[in-house]
Formats: C-alpha cells, sequence, structure tokens
C-alpha cells in the first residue's frame, strides 16, 4: 500500500492531538480527588482512630499541604513514573489491580464487538438491499426496540431465560466456575490462554461464562452499528459510481461487494469507535450484573467504599484505552479511504 | 441513412412518487442509426435524461417503462431479463453522466475501475485487463498515464474524471454511447476540449451517439440532428441548421430565441408574441453626469489571501459609473465570485481600498458593514435561487425583511404596499407571496431574491451568476427583467458570470479575471470581436458560437 | 402559520401512525407522572412483609418486592422522578450546548477550535463512566444526576449544532441576510438556530430517551437514587437479587416502563423531524 507512510503520520498526528484531551482527563481526576468528599489523608492513615498528629504527618507525607499546582505537577510526575496510588480495598497498588483486571474487562468487550460487528453488518446489508421488505421492517424494528432497552434490563432477563428457566447458562457469576482450575496466566485472556495450555473442557467453561455478558452487551450496540450501515449501504447503492457500474455491466455480488459496501463501510468504522467507547461506559452495569472480575466492577466498588484511587486509576485507563482505539480507528479508516490521506 | 441501430416505439416512462403516478415521457418515437451522432435537447422536466436512462434501463427504482418498446439492434430491450441485460451494459450500450466525479468510485483507483469494466465482458487475466486499461488512457489522451492508473477520481480534476468515464464507457466497444450532459459543471474551456474528444473517439470507432444537453449550441455544434423534447414529448426534430433559421413548433421558436449568442440583444431573447408588458421601458437617455462626479464605485488593488496559500485576488482594480454595467468572467478559482463579494462588503478584503461615490467604504470592517448607511445602497443576488432563500420565511418575509432591516419600516400596511409593489415590478404573481421557497419554481425564486435585492432601491447591484442554475427559457426572462429594472432605476450592475454570451448582451464593459488577476477589460462587444489576449481569446473560441458553424455548414 | 403548522402536524400524523402512538404515549407519560402518586393502588414506600415476593396477580398486577410493597404503585410514582430527571437534563444541555454550538460552527477561528478541544476532553471519557465520576464527586444526589446527565450530553449538542450550522453559514440565504443588514449575531440567533431546530428535535427527543437510561443506570449501580424512593433503575437493581430464583417480574415490569418510555421518545423524535421540517409540508 503506496499510503501506509501517508495513514502513519496521520495517525501519530492524530495522536499528538489527543495528548490535549489525555492531559485534561489528568487534570479532572487530580480534581477529582480534591473535590471528592473527604481527607484522602484520613483514608491513608492507620485506622479510623488515627491522631491528629498523625494525620497531620501523612497529609506532608502526601504534599496536601502545599499549594494546588504543586500538588498537580507531583501527581502529575507520580502518574508519569506509573504510581496511581494504593487502593484502600486491596491494599494493592491501583497499577497492579488494573493490570490484574483489565484482561477481564476486554475480553468481554472485544467479544461482544465482534458478535456486535458480525450480526449488525450483515443485516444492515441485508436490510439495505431490499428496502421495504420483510427483512428492512425486521432489522428497523429490532434497532428501534435494541437502543430502548438496558443493558442492565436485558443481562438479567437474559439470565433469567438462559440460567433459570433453561438452565443452558452456568452460575452467572465471574469468569470461570469457582470450583476449576485457572491457566497458567499468559495474556490474561481466558480463552486465549486456555488455548495455549491446550485445556479444551476449561476453554469451553470459560466460554459459557462468557457468553452471556457478551451477549448482552452486543444486543445494546447492535442496533446502532446495523442502522447505520442500513443507512450508508443506502446512500452507496443510490449513488452515482454505483449506477456507472451498472451502466457497465458489471456483475451483481462486485457491485454490492466491491463498489457499495466498501464505500458503505467507511462510517461504520467511525461508528465503530464510538460504539467502543460507549461499551467501556456499559461495562460497568453488565460487570456488576454478571459479578464479572473486570475493571469496571473494581472501579465501581472502590467508588461505593470511598476508596479514591482506584477510580481515578480506572478512568485514566478508559480514557487511554479510547484514545488508542481512536487511533486504531483512524489507522483502519485510512487504510480504507484513499481520500483522507490527503491534506 | 445507414442500418437503424436503435428503435423507440411511442415510449412511456412513468415514476411511482408520494402523489401517485408520473409520467415524465410521454411517447416518444424515435431511431438513431449505426454511428449516428443524435442530440436530445431539453430543459429541465423535458424527460431528455429519463429517455436515456429508459434506453439503458439505469432508471431510479421508482421509474418503470409503461409502454411502447425500445428495439435495440431489432430486439426489444424492455422485455429481457436484468441478467441478460447485464451483457449488453457496457458491452452493446454505455453511458456518460453528468458530475464525473461522483460517478466514479471514490476509493477505487480508476486503473482499477477501469479494468472491472472490461473484466465484466471478457475473461482475462487481470494483468491483461490493467494493460487493457492503460492502452484506453492514451486514448483518452490522460497524460502521464501510467502515474494515473494508481490515481483515486479526488486526485483528477473534473475534466479528467470524465476523460476516465468515457474510457469506461469504450472500454468494450459498445454500439451506442448515451452520453448525459457529459460537459455541464465544466469550465468552457475544459468543455471543449472532452466535446472533441468525446466526438473524435466515437466516430473513429464507429459508435452512434446520444448527446443528451440542455444546451442548444453545443448539440447544434457537435450533432448532424437534433431533437428538442418538451414536458415529456418530442417536439422537434431536425438539423441543426434548419432548427435555428427556421423552428417550426412554438416551443422550439421560444427556445432557440432565449438561447443567448453572440450577436442576440435582450430584446430579442423572448419572442415577439410572447412579450407581454416586460419590455415596456425603453432606455432611457441616461442624463449627462456633471464632471467631477467621483465614479460610482471605485475598487483600487484590492488583494483577498485565505489562510493558506495563493491570494484568490490578487491585484484588483476597477471603476464604475452610476447606471453602467460591469461584467466579471472567469473560469472556476478565478476570483470572481471572492471580488464580488468583497465588493458587497459581505467580506473582507486583505489590501486595497473600495470607494463608493468617492467615500472610502474599504476600511468599515464587514462585521460592521450593515450599520453602514451604504448598506443598501450595494446589494446582491445570488447565484443559485434554492439556497438562497430562507427555508423557514415566505416569499413575502424575504421582500420585506431588508425593508425592516435598511428602510427603517415597521409591519403594517406601509410595508405591505411596499413588499407587493417590489413583487409586481419582478413579475412576481401576488398570490405567490405567502409561500414559502420549496412551493416555489425556480424562476420564482430568482425573482424573489430579486425582489428582495431591489427592495431598498440600491444603486449598486452585485448579480453572482443570477442565471446559471436556470433554464435558459427562464434565463430569458429574468435577464430582461434585469435589464427593464436597471433602466427603470438608473441602477449599476456588476454582473458575474461564465457565460460569455449573457456578459456581452448584459454589459456594457466587461472585466476578464483568471487566477485573481485581471486580464483584460474593454467595452463588451468590442472586447469580445476582438480579443487582445490568449486567454480571453480561448475563452472565445471555447463558446459554442453557433452561427460560423452554420454558416460553414452551409456552404 | 401556526393553523398550517398544526394541520401539517395532523396530516403528517394521520400518515404515520407510530408517530401518534409515540405521542400519545408521551402524553400519557406525562399525565402519569403529574398525577401519578394519587391513582396508585397502594402507597409505594410502606412495605408489607406478609406479601413479600407475590408473582403477578389480580390484587398486584405487577406482583410485589422483597419488602411486600406493589410494584406496579412504585412503576407510576417513579415516572415523575425519571422524566424530570431526563427533561430538566437535556434542558440545560440543549440550551447550553445550541448556543454555543451555533456561534463556534458560525465563527470558526480560535473560539471554535478551542470549544473543539474542550469537546474532545469530555467525550475522550467513556460518558457513562463520566458521569459515575462526576456524580461520586459532586456528591450521591438527585440533582448532581441532572447536572452529571446534562454534561455528558452537552458535548453532542454542541456538535450537533456546530456541524449543522457550518454547513450553512455560507449559504445564499446567510449572505443574503448580511446584505439584508443583518450583524452577525442576529443571522446565528434568528436566520441559522431556527432552521437548525428540526434536526436538534429529533436529537432532543433521542437524548432524552438515552438520559434516562443513563439516570436508571447511575441509580442501578447505587448512585443518586437512594431506596426506599421507587425509581425504575433502582427497582431493577433490587429486583436483580432475585433474578436467579426466577422472581422475573421485579425486573421485568420496572425494564418495560424504561423500554417503552424511550421508545415512546425514540419514535417521537423521528415524527418530529418531519412535523418541523417545512420541505416535507406541501
Amino acid at each position: 500500500m503506496p499510503a501506509v507512510g501517508a495513514t502513519l503520520t496521520r495517525a501519530g498526528k492524530r495522536f499528538l492531538s489527543s495528548l490535549p484531551a489525555l492531559f485534561g482527563v489528568l487534570v479532572f481526576t487530580f480534581l477529582l480527588m480534591r473535590v471528592l468528599p473527604g481527607d484522602p489523608a484520613v483514608f491513608f492513615a492507620s485506622g479510623p482512630n488515627a491522631g491528629k498528629e498523625e494525620i497531620e504527618v501523612i497529609r506532608k507525607q502526601m504534599g496536601l499541604n502545599k499549594p494546588v499546582p504543586e500538588q498537580l505537577m507531583l501527581y502529575l510526575y507520580d502518574v508519569g513514573r506509573g504510581n496511581l496510588g494504593r487502593s484502600m480495598m486491596t491494599g494493592q497498588m491501583v497499577t497492579k489491580d488494573l493490570r490484574e483486571r483489565l484482561p477481564a474487562s476486554l475480553e468481554l468487550t472485544f467479544t461482544a464487538l465482534l458478535i456486535a460487528l458480525v450480526t449488525a453488518v450483515p443485516l444492515g446489508v441485508l436490510a439495505a438491499l431490499r428496502p421495504g421488505s420483510i427483512i428492512d421492517h425486521g432489522v428497523r424494528f429490532f434497532c428501534a426496540l435494541g437502543v430502548c432497552v438496558p443493558t442492565f434490563v436485558s443481562g438479567l432477563l437474559l439470565i433469567y431465560v438462559f440460567y433459570y428457566l433453561l438452565g443452558l447458562a452456568p452460575d452467572p457469576t465471574g469468569r470461570v466456575d469457582i470450583f476449576a482450575s485457572l491457566p497458567p496466566r499468559q495474556t490474561g485472556f481466558l480463552l486465549i490462554d486456555f488455548l495455549l495450555a491446550g485445556d479444551v473442557d476449561g476453554w469451553w467453561a470459560a466460554f459459557r461464562q462468557l457468553i452471556l455478558p457478551a451477549l448482552t452487551m452486543a444486543l445494546f450496540v447492535v442496533a446502532p452499528l446495523a442502522r447505520i450501515t442500513r443507512a450508508s449501504m443506502l446512500v452507496s447503492l443510490g449513488s452515482d459510481f454505483v449506477r456507472t457500474a451498472r451502466s457497465v455491466g458489471l456483475p451483481w455480488w462486485r457491485i454490492v461487494v466491491t463498489y457499495a459496501l466498501r464505500n458503505a463501510i467507511l462510517p461504520v468504522i467511525t461508528i465503530a469507535g464510538i460504539v467502543f467507547s460507549t461499551m467501556l461506559g456499559a461495562n460497568v452495569l453488565v460487570e456488576k450484573v454478571f459479578s464479572w472480575p473486570g475493571v469496571a466492577s473494581y472501579a465501581l466498588d472502590a467508588l461505593l467504599s470511598s476508596d479514591y484511587a482506584p477510580v481515578q486509576g480506572f478512568v485514566l485507563l478508559m480514557a487511554t484505552v479510547f484514545v488508542i482505539v481512536n487511533l486504531l480507528v483512524d489507522i483502519l479508516y485510512g487504510i480504507a479511504d484513499p481520500r483522507v490521506t490527503i491534506g | 441513412m445507414t442500418k437503424s441501430l436503435l428503435e423507440m416505439n411511442d415510449l412511456h416512462v412513468t415514476f411511482s412518487t408520494r402523489r401517485g403516478l408520473v409520467e415524465a415521457v410521454r411517447g416518444v418515437t424515435l431511431s438513431l442509426g449505426e454511428g449516428e451522432m443524435l442530440g436530445l435537447v431539453g430543459e429541465s422536466g423535458s424527460g431528455k435524461s429519463v429517455t436515456g436512462f429508459a434506453i439503458t434501463r439505469l432508471l431510479d427504482a421508482a421509474g418503470r417503462v409503461a409502454a411502447g418498446n425500445i428495439r435495440f439492434r431489432g430486439q426489444d430491450i424492455t422485455k429481457i431479463s436484468a441478467g441478460d441485460f447485464r451483457h449488453l451494459h457496457g458491452a452493446a450500450m454505455a453511458m456518460i453522466f453528468q458530475n464525473p466525479r461522483a460517478a466514479l468510485n471514490p476509493i477505487r483507483a480508476v486503473g482499477d475501475q477501469i479494468a472491472d469494466a472490461i473484466t465484466a465482458h471478457k475473461r482475462m487475466p487481470r494483468d491483461e485487463a490493467r494493460a487493457q486499461a492503460l492502452g484506453l488512457l492514451r486514448a483518452v489522451q490522460i497524460r502521464d498515464p501510467e502515474k494515473r492508473m494508481a490515481a483515486y477520481p479526488h486526485e483528477l480534476s473534473g475534466g479528467m474524471c470524465q476523460r476516465v468515464m468515457i474510457a469506461m464507457a469504450i472500454s468494450c466497444n459498445p454500439a451506442l454511447l448515451i452520453a448525459d450532459e457529459p460537459t455541464t459543471g465544466l469550465d468552457v474551456t475544459t468543455q471543449k476540449v472532452v466535446m472533441d474528444l468525446l466526438t473524435g473517439i466515437a466516430a473513429e470507432r464507429g459508435m452512434a451517439t446520444i448527446l443528451i444537453t440542455h444546451d442548444l449550441g453545443l448539440a447544434a455544434r457537435y450533432c448532424r440532428r437534433v431533437v428538442v423534447m418538451e414536458q415529456g414529448r418530442l417536439v422537434e426534430e431536425a438539423e441543426p441548421l434548419r432548427l435555428f433559421r427556421a423552428p417550426k413548433h412554438a416551443y422550439t421558436k421560444r427556445l432557440v430565441a432565449a438561447s443567448p449568442t453572440a450577436s442576440s440583444r435582450i430584446e430579442d431573447l423572448v419572442p415577439e408574441e410572447d412579450r407581454g408588458r416586460e419590455i415596456s421601458v425603453l432606455a432611457a437617455p441616461r442624463p449627462a453626469r456633471a464632471p467631477g462626479t467621483p465614479p460610482l464605485l471605485e475598487v483600487q488593488k484590492i488583494v483577498k489571501r485565505f489562510d493558506q496559500g495563493a491570494a484568490a485576488v490578487a491585484d484588483c482594480s476597477m471603476t464604475s459609473s452610476a447606471g453602467e454595467s460591469v461584467g466579471l468572467v472567469g473560469e472556476s478559482g478565478s476570483g470572481k465570485s471572492t471580488t464580488s463579494r468583497i465588493i458587497c462588503r459581505l467580506i473582507d478584503p486583505s489590501e486595497g481600498e473600495i470607494a463608493f461615490e468617492g467615500q472610502s467604504i474599504g476600511h468599515i470592517p464587514a462585521r460592521d458593514f450593515h450599520r453602514s448607511p451604504f448598506r443598501k445602497d450595494i446589494q446582491i443576488v445570488f447565484q443559485d435561487p434554492n439556497d438562497s432563500l430562507n427555508p423557514r420565511f415566505t416569499a413575502f418575509d424575504c421582500i420585506a425583511h431588508p425593508l425592516l432591516r435598511l428602510s427603517g419600516m415597521r409591519p403594517g400596511d406601509v410595508l405591505r404596499q411596499r413588499v407587493e409593489e417590489c413583487a409586481q415590478r419582478v413579475g412576481l404573481g401576488l398570490d405567490l407571496l405567502t409561500r414559502f421557497p420549496h412551493q416555489l419554481s425556480g424562476g420564482q425564486k430568482a425573482r424573489v431574491g430579486i425582489a428582495r435585492a431591489i427592495a431598498c432601491r440600491p444603486r449598486l447591484l452585485v448579480l453572482d451568476e443570477p442565471t446559471a442554475a436556470l433554464d435558459v427559457s427562464v434565463q430569458a426572462v429574468v435577464l430582461q427583467l434585469l435589464d427593464r429594472l436597471r433602466r427603470e432605476d438608473d441602477l449599476a450592475f456588476l454582473f458575474v458570470s461564465h457565460d460569455l454570451n449573457v456578459v456581452r448582451m448584459m454589459c456594457d464593459r466587461t472585466i476578464v479575471l483568471q487566477s485573481g488577476r485581471i486580464v483584460e477589460q474593454g467595452e463588451s462587444r468590442a472586447m469580445f470581436d476582438n480579443p487582445k489576449t490568449a486567454y480571453t481569446r480561448e475563452l472565445v473560441d471555447a463558446v459554442p458560437h453557433i452561427e460560423p458553424e452554420l454558416a460553414a455548414m452551409a456552404t | 402559520m401556526t393553523s398550517a403548522t398544526l394541520r401539517h402536524a395532523g396530516w403528517i400524523l394521520r400518515g404515520n401512525p407510530l408517530t401518534a402512538v409515540a405521542a400519545t404515549g408521551v402524553v400519557l407519560l406525562t399525565l402519569i407522572a403529574m398525577f401519578g402518586p394519587w391513582i396508585v393502588p397502594y402507597d409505594p414506600i410502606v412495605s408489607n412483609v406478609s406479601q413479600a415476593l407475590m408473582p403477578p396477580s389480580a390484587a398486584h398486577i405487577a406482583g410485589t418486592d422483597q419488602l411486600g410493597r406493589d410494584v406496579f404503585s412504585r412503576l407510576i410514582v417513579a415516572a415523575r422522578l425519571d422524566l424530570v430527571i431526563a427533561i430538566s437534563a437535556v434542558g440545560i444541555s440543549f440550551a447550553i450546548g445550541a448556543v454555543i454550538g451555533a456561534i463556534c460552527g458560525y465563527t470558526g477561528g480560535k473560539l471554535d477550535r478551542g470549544v473543539g478541544r474542550f469537546v474532545d476532553v469530555v467525550m475522550a471519557f467513556p460518558l457513562f463512566v463520566l458521569a459515575m465520576a462526576m456524580v461520586a464527586a459532586l456528591g450521591n444526589r438527585v440533582e448532581n444526576i441532572v447536572i452529571a446527565t446534562a454534561i455528558i450530553n452537552l458535548p453532542f449538542y454542541i456538535r450537533f449544532a456546530r456541524a449543522e450550522v457550518n454547513v450553512r453559514r455560507n449559504v445564499g440565504w446567510v449572505e443574503a441576510a448580511r446584505a439584508c443588514g443583518d450583524s452577525h449575531l442576529s443571522v446565528v440567533l434568528r436566520f441559522l438556530l431556527p432552521n437548525v431546530l428540526p434536526a436538534m428535535a429529533v436529537q432532543i427527543s433521542l437524548n432524552l430517551g438515552w438520559a434516562i437510561l443513563n439516570a436508571a443506570g447511575l441509580s442501578f449501580i447505587g448512585l443518586g437514587v437512594k431506596p426506599p424512593t421507587p425509581e425504575w433503575g433502582i427497582m431493577v437493581a433490587e429486583g436483580a437479587r432475585f433474578i436467579s430464583t426466577g422472581k422475573w417480574w421485579l425486573v421485568a415490569f420496572p425494564g418495560l416502563a424504561l423500554m417503552l418510555t424511550v421508545l415512546c421518545f425514540n419514535l417521537l423524535g423521528d415524527g418530529v423531524r418531519d412535523i418541523l421540517d417545512p420541505r416535507m409540508r406541501t
């Protein structure tokens, strides 16, 4: 591809331009720490009965007696060194906690995104190929309903049907059965680790745990993806260049795939980035419903027990993941659309 | 006549719309010989393009052939299956479209698109198809064809895209080529090059061609036979010479009269029997100006630079006196629109001075000019009547708007009278005043735009391609209207246009712009009859002049 | 003009029964929100442990919860809180976002870039997480749910208004308004904003649905609304504990209430666009 260089340049520029946004996130999380109710020093003291002097000492240690800008600099310095503080709940460094839990969240999110894409794109294309047909109406009805059902409700109803009524799904708590043995941790993605360990039964068990939460999350985003696929496919099919393709007698599949779909997929790529972001948010709800040991449920537990360092770390992590995903989307888009490499 | 390639018999095409069936083509009978070049001429809504799309079966989903048949090499192609038709597409008949850039797949290299067209009908390895594609790019005279093979449409100019489109259309040597407004939207010089190329290739390869166009002059220049359509019907069929000299049908007469040529005068645009009150005011003798009066408008050395890149307007100076009509011509990118907006004080020049009646107005920022007493003296009529009216305003609101803002009028009977008077002056029926823009025709919208511009009795009217989006018969009426208003109000015009024939008619003096610079200016007729610079000559030559061609044909 | 609008609205509603159904739904919902507390069969707060966890029956058409409270009554009473949160949040963000966005889209330049940066920063968060963090920071109260929801909606309105205004800023009728003596500000407020409104109205309607889902999500995870206040999200959260034992009605009915409400707003959004777009008027 001759455009690879240009695409990388663009991605690099995009990355640089997202740095201010990341900086904004940093400042925000810093303020979050300052604004939040409660004195952090109190939390870090030996216990609720710690004396005033002890708290004062800790305040000094933590730099809380310094002016706010200086505190911000210290905070940025800490973050720069990869120090996000310590969690009160687990007593561990937040970075360590996050690193342990991130694969669970990512495995769930990526699986859900994959399910959503392989369902939504064909549905959208089918609907667009036969506008006004039963398939079209079906897809549109499904889309209209899909955006209306809250994730936490659809998750619970899925549990009711597949666990309570049909008994098909395992107990909806966690990534593996509590009695099952975990594979040696390599990537942290259980599906991959089980495969690497050659443990087919374990893989199947993990897959069965994963499928309901992943479906729940996928259900939530299939609608917007299918809707945009349908809309952009309709635009594409009605465009001048598809008419040109017909006028020179290209075969039907070539018109649909090479001409219409390849153009129609461009907006889908953009929307997929936004969808991914909403999925990161929806993680909080899905992980809670399924007691999924990911970063979101970790942050939520911390938030509800007024343990703010993990919340800070989580927000930062989410923003970083989001920036990275957007970069990937940009690169993909750059490969798919030659026009963007100009200028 | 040669053997017949295509025969249409009483063709009817209907579209199903929200308001029921609409008949776009109502019984067209037509035949075309092998290798013949036929011009299909009509205004918008005449059904000319629909006829073309019906032949190639590329109608929208809502349209269908309701009656009649189309025989291609003796076979009724309205009856054959879609699968069979695919083998005709490209191989036996091909189309060239308006707006070439949109007609090409934006994310596929043009070489691949041509190769796709070839392999659609012939089995061959990809390499061979690409080699043939390269040959076709050479045939359509694209410079540096090897490099262009990998180019995407957005990297090519409109004219280049149209060449690629032609290459695709001829890739499988079809017997019939249908060109739907192939040069509309292209600059006049590009238009000539593309049309010369297209007709050259068609003649060389013996392809029959139907040229669908709104431009009678273009059809007359390139076709041996011209067919005129109006409202889905075929009204006249003749050789161009006869069509121009002795049109028979009333509509053709109107159309021929309305098409501006190098020698037409404003009065001639509408045939005598159709003339209403429109032309009643004759040129009142212009009062002699007292010596020493400053010119109405004096522009000195204005320069406009946008954020980056070269200056859009460089070192432009001009003057205009009261009641004078000055033309501003140039191709796209010549800076004529920018210049007109600077003079109208909608945007600020980067450098230079503008004086109106001797008073400097160039230093007032465009941001504050709405408060200047000169605001009502300089008004503008915009190019596209469709987007120059606020969709949420009725025609009445549109015309009343400047009166409320600039003449300090208040809603009430006085205002109503004034608006109605303006509407009458531009020939807009009073019953139309309550309508919204989408309920008006293009010509009516243009009238509203003009009424709004003259409502406050300006001294200088900037006209930015005021008729470019209109059909020629509507253009003729609007041009006459503008000319009459100018004489009545002793109004000065700054008339921006790409159409030399229109400018020649409408303007006392003309300024030719190229890349933001003035290349030539002078008295209109004299300058066009005898251009001093190469660029002006090129522009003049590119205009399809009918008379010399006709004269050549006659001898 | 207004009578024509009404007639047009009537015409659209006849041609589009779904919009009519959605509009009826929204009216009904509003009535329920206003008069809910007076029409419910049972007290939504007082518990009655002897009646706990009863499946739907003639006496309790949506069953009872773990404290024996009537689920149907709680659903009805909750409508007010859910609607008030959503409407005020969307109202705030619309009013602020539309004006800021329109001005940015029209002027461009430094202001536009600055605001664009801010929008980027806000949108760099997964928005639900942002709302979560803000409610935590500002304090666990209903007002703060409104503020948080308003802030996460704001970037959408700014972007939307900005884009809509930006494509129109060089359109003929905008320049014409300038030539007719309108200032830039007047062009934005009197010309561009009204033309952008139909598209915005659709956005408002869709956002109302989204805001309801967000607020319910926040209270589902235990932020904002506190028990025993009846609210759909919290009712689902309370019912979640019993789903594994088959007490489906605790989740299904509040879920259904949420779904129908959001559905009504979404369908209405599409209908509103047709009504407000004058090009559809003939």
